[in-house]
């Protein structure tokens, strides 16, 4: 019993390690970004519903903050674990189509997906998804 | 003899190295994890699985407690540890340690469970399908109900310690979980299998959870009190027979309130007063847990072994 459970542990620790290191590829490329023109047309057409909500993007920060920041970094700018969220084709992306990506993740790239948060929440992160300045344009 | 390896210490034999190792593993872990920064949007079930998985390389660290009566037997208070790990977005894997003090009686360490859960779809669907399955080792001594199968009953839990830690189950137990959130309900639904892999017949058994968050809004600020940080719902779970006996005869069967309180600075609460619905069920279980997820454990862990986070 002693061996079989010590043997179970270690290798139940090589694979946390082997699929920990296995899900931190480089995400450098652009192909990541792929994912959002995979948005049915209906989903990437709809509108945020709390786009005029002022306290939309402060709240939808500080969801981010507490669930997104871990992998795509503090400044949504990217990490090896995810790609940077400041990137062209994010800010050029509908609300629609980064709701629909927070509800469905990427799952076989890593991402979970989120549509744990109530719709809401979702649309809060949304929010302030598209407040951020992309990289390279200076703030209006 | 593996019964006496399961004691703890303090009683009336010194620990085995397999309780030390335990102990030992699981200080280790807590002590590794406490410099990680955590997140925390936990769902408030304790016997029901949603189809979320546990985000990767996050490790979720759990302990539960459950007060059970006993109407032709002695009280209990049965607890278990878990060590949930995101592997990858579709696959958590996790151990739980299981004990038990049963009053006026003694303390046991009751073995060992290892837990996977695999999502089946990529996208979420209007149904989304994750397969469980689990080993388990535990003695006869073991309580915490964590599910209900078969024919369990609250006599199963009323014999003393010495004999019933003489038991041990060697046990399979594959579930389906099948999940939806809809309007900021999420609804939960599981159908149980479990196979003794001594020779004894295939039990079933299910549990149905539907659970929503006080307000489906995020507020501003940061706050410990906001109604979007309680997550209340309720859990029906039971035993459906066996091969040979399925159905709701000689079953027993909860109804249990479930709340969460998953607080800003990362651990999250449960309370779940649990009421039995027949002569067979326990009158009374009060179940409650905390929890503490650390994201970025995986990397801080092949960080270790040298590879790169």
């Amino acid at each position: 019993m002693t061996v079989r459970g010590s043997a179970i542990l270690l290798l139940l620790t090589q694979g946390v390690v082997t699929a920990q290191t296995n899900s931190v590829p480089a995400r450098k490329d652009s192909s990541v970004y792929s994912e959002l023109a995979k948005a049915p047309k209906k989903a990437a057409a709809r509108h945020n519903p709390l786009g005029h909500d002022p306290d939309a993007v402060a709240a939808g920060g500080k969801l981010f903050a507490l669930h997104c920041a871990e992998c795509h970094g503090e400044k949504a700018e990217g990490s090896r674990k995810a790609p940077s969220l400041l990137a062209e084709q994010v800010e050029q992306a509908t609300p629609g189509t980064l709701f629909w990506i927070l509800t469905n993740g990427v799952v076989r790239h890593g991402m979970p997906v989120w549509s744990k948060l109530p719709e809401p929440q979702r649309w809060q992160i949304v929010s302030y998804l598209k407040s951020l300045t992309p990289a390279g344009k200076s703030p209006q | 003899m593996l019964a006496t390896r399961f004691q703890i210490p303090g009683h009336r034999r010194a620990p085995s190295l397999a309780v030390r190792i335990s102990f030992c593993t699981a200080i280790g872990l807590i002590l590794a994890t406490l410099a990680l920064p955590a997140r925390a949007q936990e769902s408030p079930y304790i016997v029901t699985y949603d189809h979320y998985l546990e985000e990767p390389g996050s490790l979720e660290v759990e302990y539960f407690s459950t007060f059970g009566t006993q109407r032709a037997g002695k009280d209990f208070l049965a607890y278990w540890t878990e060590f949930e790990y995101g592997a990858t977005a579709w696959w958590t894997t996790e151990v739980y340690l299981d004990g038990q003090t049963t009053f006026d009686d003694s303390t046991l360490f009751t073995g060992f469970r290892w837990e996977n859960r695999f999502r089946l779809l990529q996208r979420e669907h209007f149904i989304n399908p994750v397969l469980y399955l689990e080993y388990e080792y535990v003695s006869g001594a073991d309580k915490i109900l964590k599910e209900i199968e078969g024919h369990d009953g609250e006599a199963d839990t009323a014999g003393p310690n010495a004999v019933a830690r003489k038991e041990h189950k060697n046990e399979l137990e594959l579930k389906l979980l099948l999940s939806k959130t809809f309007k900021g309900w999420d609804i939960a639904e599981n159908t149980l299998a479990a196979k003794n892999l001594t020779n004894s017949p295939w039990e079933f058994g299910y549990a149905i959870g539907a659970s929503r968050p006080l307000a489906l809004k995020a507020s501003v600020q940061r706050c410990n009190f906001c109604p979007e940080n309680f997550i209340a719902g309720i859990e029906l779970y039971g035993g459906l027979g066996d091969r040979y006996s399925f159905g709701l005869h000689d079953t027993s069967h909860y109804l249990a309130p479930v709340i969460a309180w998953n607080l800003p600075s990362d651990w999250t609460l449960r309370l779940s007063p649990g009421f039995g619905l027949n002569d067979n069920s326990h009158r009374f279980l009060l179940r409650w847990g905390v929890s503490r997820e650390f994201s970025g454990f995986g990397a801080a862990i092949s960080r270790l072994f040298g590879g790169r986070s």
